[in-house]
């Protein structure tokens, strides 16, 4: 197709970025070929926004080299980057709602006659550019009528009209149903055989492998490596993902109690789903047992805590507690019969920061007892100390604002916040995220602790490890669907991979081999 | 409101600037700290300052637990004009005491009601929640009272505003206990801790199973039934409703007074007494003005000065400079090295993302 | 709807006036029309001046088409204009604000229709686009208040001064009017003075510190506050002192509303200089003697302001308490 002696399209070397003495890029090549779609992949806090951005020149490098066509540049904004014919479309289309179609694609730029704005050029215009996208609308017409999809086509037209060389979509997908993914694939392949070059950065493997040339995985900062598509098995390409050289995965670590499965559960999930969160799903959770939740970001694995939390409401399915059918209105009827939940975001939904770790601890307990019936402050002192002795939460005392501690004694004091209420069943959205090493290990022997005591617990983790060490069974998301249940001897890292690289949806019953 | 050393010096501000304007107040009067008894009310400048500043100090105790919230009440001036203006009409009408206080303080328990379903229920801005009531409710008290100043004759409405109790005059001995009773409601049950928890986070809080809409609905009608008691005080005080003046701009003195008290715009923990310091300090500037002699064309400038060099005492950027006993700062090393290991950085682009 | 239907009404006149020969005004039974476009109500004083104005024009058998502004100045523009089409004899005009006339003033002489401004002046550089302007002289209520207190006292007066809002004119006018009595009085003497901001709350304030800074009040002679509201704020302020208002500390001031005749019937209160609400009576006379002669009425008519003193308070209160 193109001559290969001539220098690719985009070649990046070596590109360096840190924030605050955080290594978010350590030298990482890149390479876009003319004519190609290349996803670019990789877990939270892989690097692949700041490469991005690093390109597009919302930030500027720290070390390393990035040409196009052979000649070196340096992006120093948004529209300098536009200037050197790099175009970004992101989830969220930044364009004006409220400005015509034609209007937006030509924000800027209009076709002037006399000084003035030659609409009918524009529109004339506008009509054309989107012909050759199949994509006969009323360009007249505000762009905030059509669908997120169309609008997103309209960015797209933009900023390929732009003379754009290379294209990155950021995600573009993420917002799209089936149909609407279909056209804008259409549209890539379309641009794909005029020579543009697309990044492509998505979580959906299924979309990887419909229509990319090449892969690149990076994985904390670091290129992990780049393939192409049709030479790289989707359980490589996780494993790529997650880092986990499948030989030498870890085994169960501890053996958990044993659960009397004829017993009733004590929580059912029957056909639970909430439209563009995650499908509907059905899952029994008994007393005395762990449930890990593994799947890529974005997979659905945290919009299935928050349906179980009562935080979203789910449009379908019903919810069965002790037998008993319950309307999950919000985390005070949660709470109510006996649930507690650590998000994911511990910063944002979980700590209420100026507040002393003392107050922290009883929150849940006192919100669930009223305003009206007060902890004694010297019980709420008993309690608070009782748990800082218990988890080792390392304060210097409980009046001290829990801001101030460290990520893996905040986690501790969330969760001493949920014992404080003896709960039935805990939801733990990544409760070791961010947390150092050595409370890393006794936050997981914590929940094996709580699982010999009876308690339910539904554990969210991209820790395939920990999810294998302390789970009965791990329920395997893909693409917002439920897609594995995996039980026993299955619980282990290479099946986990396997069925989060499996192709197609299967019925969770089939996904167990 | 414990008393250990670092609520002390915490504010020690306030209560410095607090002395200073009053012995500032005596330098320039003498008299200011002579008290005394006259027709069975005290009688002087100090006295002034508690009587005058009531209304204010009043709304600052509503205010305080709505900005504590992370809000603000920008309607109290007109709410005080609404309880005010059905005060006097009712009065005027022929009605007794008792209606006539219910009712009023019902409508300030509406206002606050409708403020507080406007900010916890359909998730309008407080600041802009408020405003529409700021602005619609001294319409409403104009047509309470058709435009005019309405005036009454009423010995019993008229001891709430220039009456004494034990020689006390009366909007002191309300405003006292309002205090009293606002503390009890917040730091006997739980409330307290759950409007600091709703201010620092709304989202955490309602995830631990606090209901936060009954939460802020509460401290917005607290916040409009201390205004229609402060309406009904300065009603009460020149024996007339006038819509047009009464409260006029009192609500920014009254947000002045708590972030003076050190309570933050920004939400969580709060100071009541702190907020009626903030309170008197406004005051005891407002009557040294009146009897420094100054002209009247300097009483903002003074004004201001003043206060800037209270907000100034309370800087954090300041107080790093004073030495301090405990610093907080022998927690960083934690945090630094948290987000120096590979999760850290994780998370840290993960929210970027 | 009150829109529509004014229009129909308005178009069924004309329809009549067209088919008559003559104009709308005139069809109305050689009665003179006139249109007010008042500022709004947001004042009792401001009230009573819509009230007066109602009551004059009956009085003098005219017809008056009155428009509240709602204090914005395009609901007086929209009013005047209508006024022209309608075709009305005259337009009187409350401004809410000084500038921004010219445009609908001009529009207003090309129909040959006679403006009248009531109360307020306008910033205009063309004279010619309003006949004539009725307010009072703040100036002059300042020094007729002051001259009063220097007879009553002999020149021998220490006073204390409520202003009104500072910077606003009545204020300015009122203090300068009195200050040029008191320098005319070697006696006579300001020894303290503060803005009270035109309200009864803070007259009362203002009066407290006051008495508290003159030893007591005891060396206060009398309080001349800017206006009536201030001074019953004062007197409250007095008598919860232990003094005698009126008695121990003269009480004079400005405006002449319905509750200082109260006070002055009850001895708290000596003085008071009218402001009068009635300023469509004079324009009115002025517009009935130029359409009679042809005389045209001088650029200023001056309101006369009036003093009032206890003697004739009860009575009256007893005749403003319904104007107001």
């Amino acid at each position: 197709m193109t001559n290969p002696h001539a220098p690719p399209l985009l070649a990046i070397r070596g590109l360096s970025k840190a924030f605050l003495g955080v290594q978010a890029l350590d030298g990482v090549d890149f390479t876009l070929r003319h004519g190609e779609i290349h996803a670019l992949l990789g877990e939270n806090g892989a690097g692949k926004s700041t490469l991005i951005k690093t390109l597009t020149g919302v930030y500027q490098r720290d070390g390393g080299t990035i040409a196009l066509n052979g000649a070196e540049i340096a992006p120093r904004s948004v529209e300098d980057a536009q200037r050197l014919n790099i175009g970004t479309v992101y989830q969220e289309v930044n364009l004006l709602p409220n400005l015509s179609v034609a209007e937006n694609l030509f924000l800027g730029r209009q076709p002037m006659r006399f000084g003035l704005v030659d609409r009918a050029a524009m529109r004339r215009r506008a009509r054309a550019i989107l012909d050759g996208y199949g994509l006969s609308i009323d360009v007249a017409a505000p762009l905030q009528r059509f669908s997120v999809a169309t609008q997103q086509i309209v960015a797209i037209a933009r900023a390929v009209d732009m003379s754009a060389k290379v294209l990155i979509l950021d995600e573009p997908t993420a917002s799209l149903d089936a149909q609407e993914v279909a056209v804008l694939f259409d549209v890539m392949r379309g641009l794909k055989a005029r020579g543009i070059g697309i990044v492509f950065v998505t979580h959906f493997l299924d979309q990887v492998y419909a229509v990319c040339d090449r892969i690149t995985v990076l994985r904390n900062g670091r290129l992990v490596g780049e393939r192409r598509t049709a030479d790289l098995p989707r359980l490589d390409l996780v494993a790529m993902m997650l880092g986990r050289e499948l030989e030498a995965a870890a085994h169960r670590l501890a053996q958990p109690t044993e659960v009397d499965e004829s017993a009733p559960p004590l929580l059912r999930f029957q056909g639970v789903g909430k439209a563009r969160s995650v499908a509907p799903f059905d899952l029994d959770i008994r007393p005395g047992e762990v449930v890990g939740l593994a799947g890529l970001l974005g997979s659905g694995r945290t919009e299935t805590a928050r349906l179980a939390f009562g935080v979203d409401r789910a449009d379908s399915g019903t919810i069965t507690v002790d037998g008993a059918p319950v309307a999950l209105r919000g985390p005070r009827e949660a709470i109510r019969l006996g649930f507690g939940y650590c998000p994911e975001d511990r910063k944002k939904e979980g700590i209420v920061g100026e507040l002393s770790v003392r107050e922290n601890i009883i929150l849940a307990l006192q919100a669930r007892q009223g305003w009206l019936n007060p902890i004694p402050r010297r019980r709420q002192e008993e309690i608070a100390d009782r748990f800082i002795r218990l988890l080792d939460i390392r304060t210097p005392d409980a009046e001290r604002p829990i801001q101030l501690l460290s990520g893996g004694n905040q986690q501790k004091a969330l969760l001493a916040r949920w014992l404080a209420t003896e709960p039935r069943f805990l939801i733990l959205d990544e409760p070791t995220r961010g947390i150092d090493v050595g409370a890393h290990a006794e936050i997981i022997r914590l929940i094996e602790r709580l699982c010999a005591d009876g308690m339910a617990l539904l554990v969210v983790s991209s820790e395939l490890e920990e999810i294998v060490a302390y789970s009965r069974r791990v329920v395997v998301l893909r693409d917002r669907h439920h897609v594995a249940a995996l039980t026993g001897e299955d619980v282990c890292v290479e099946r986990i991979v396997a069925a989060i690289a499996s192709e197609s949806s299967p019925p969770v019953a089939e996904a167990r081999p | 409101m414990t008393l250990s050393s670092s609520a002390l010096r915490r504010n020690l501000p306030q209560c410095g600037a607090l002395i200073a304007v009053l012995l500032a107040n005596w330098l320039l009067f003498p008299d200011f700290f002579s008290i005394r008894v006259q027709d069975g009310r005290l009688f002087g400048s100090l006295i002034d300052v508690m009587n005058r500043g009531a209304p204010v100090a009043l709304l600052a105790i509503g205010m305080t637990m709505v900005i504590a919230t992370r809000g603000v009440d920008l309607s109290v001036g007109a709410v005080m004009a609404i309880s005010g203006a059905i005060a006097a009409t009712m009065t005027q009408a022929g009605w007794s005491l008792p209606p006539v206080l219910l009712v009023s303080l019902g409508a300030g328990l509406l206002c606050g009601l409708w403020n507080g379903v406007l900010v916890a229920v359909l998730r309008i801005q407080p600041i802009i929640a408020t405003l529409i009531l700021m602005v619609a409710g001294r319409g409403i008290a104009q047509l309470i009272t058709e435009g005019q100043i309405v005036t009454f004759v009423s010995p019993g409405l008229a001891a709430i505003g220039s009456g004494a109790v034990l020689t006390v005059p009366t909007p002191v001995v309300l405003t006292a206990a309002t205090l009293a009773v606002t503390a009890l409601l917040v730091r006997a049950t739980a409330l307290g801790l759950m409007i600091e928890s709703v201010g620092v986070n709304r989202l955490s809080s309602a995830y631990a199973g606090v209901n936060t809409p009954v939460i802020l609905i509460a401290v917005y009608v607290w916040c409009g039934l201390c205004a229609a008691v402060a309406g009904l005080i300065v009603t009460a005080d020149i024996r007339g409703a006038d819509a047009n003046n009464a409260g006029l701009w009192l609500e920014l003195d009254a947000i002045l007074a708590v972030v003076v008290g050190g309570t933050s715009l920004l939400g969580g923990r709060f100071g009541l007494l702190m907020s009626i310091v903030g309170a008197a300090i406004i005051q005891a500037m407002n009557t040294g003005i009146l009897l420094s002699g100054f002209k009247p064309e300097f009483n903002l400038i003074v004004k201001a000065a003043v206060l800037m060099v209270v907000l100034l005492a309370q800087s954090p950027a300041l107080s790093l400079l004073l030495p301090r006993p405990r610093s907080p700062a022998n927690a960083l090393p934690i945090a630094a090295k948290v987000t120096s290991n590979a999760p850290g950085k994780a998370h840290k682009e993960g929210s970027a993302q | 709807m009150s829109m529509t239907w004014l229009k129909s009404a308005f178009a069924a006149t004309a329809v009549v006036a067209l088919c008559a020969g003559v104009s709308p005004a005139q069809a109305a039974g050689g009665k003179l029309v006139v249109g007010f476009s008042q500022i709004g109500s947001e004042s009792g004083w401001r009230a009573a001046e819509t009230k007066t104005a109602k009551a004059e024009a009956e009085k003098r058998g005219i017809e008056l088409k009155i428009s509240d502004a709602q204090q914005k100045q395009e609901n007086q523009i929209k009013a005047v204009r209508s006024f022209v089409a309608q075709g009305v004899d005259a337009i009187f005009i409350a401004p809410v604000v000084a500038t921004g006339w010219d445009a609908v003033l001009k529009e207003a002489k090309e129909a040959k229709i006679p403006v009248v401004l009531l109360d307020r002046q306008i910033d205009t550089k063309d004279n010619s686009l309003y006949m004539t302007a009725v307010t009072s002289d703040t100036v002059h209520e300042g020094r007729v208040a002051g001259e009063w207190l220097a007879k009553k006292t002999g020149g021998k007066c220490p006073v204390v001064e409520l202003q009104g809002t500072v910077g606003s004119s009545p204020a300015i006018n009122r203090k300068k009017g009195f200050d040029e009595v008191v320098a005319k009085n070697p006696g006579m003497k300001i020894i303290r003075t503060q803005s009270g901001d035109f309200t009864r709350a803070k007259g009362k304030e203002v009066m407290e510190s006051f008495i508290k800074a003159e030893n007591g009040g005891k060396g206060i002679c009398a309080v001349y506050a800017h206006n009536d509201d201030m001074a019953v704020g004062a007197i409250q302020a007095i008598k919860e002192a232990g003094l005698k208002p009126g008695t121990d500390i003269l009480v004079v001031s400005i405006d002449a509303v319905p509750d200082i005749f109260k006070a002055m019937a009850e001895g708290e209160a000596n003085a008071t200089v009218e402001l009068t609400p009635n300023m469509a009576g004079p324009a009115y006379d002025a517009l009935i003697e130029m359409k009679k002669s042809g005389k045209v009425p001088p650029k200023w008519i001056q309101t006369e302001s009036a003093l009032f003193t206890p003697d004739t308070a009860k009575a009256e209160y007893e005749r403003r308490k319904d104007a107001y």
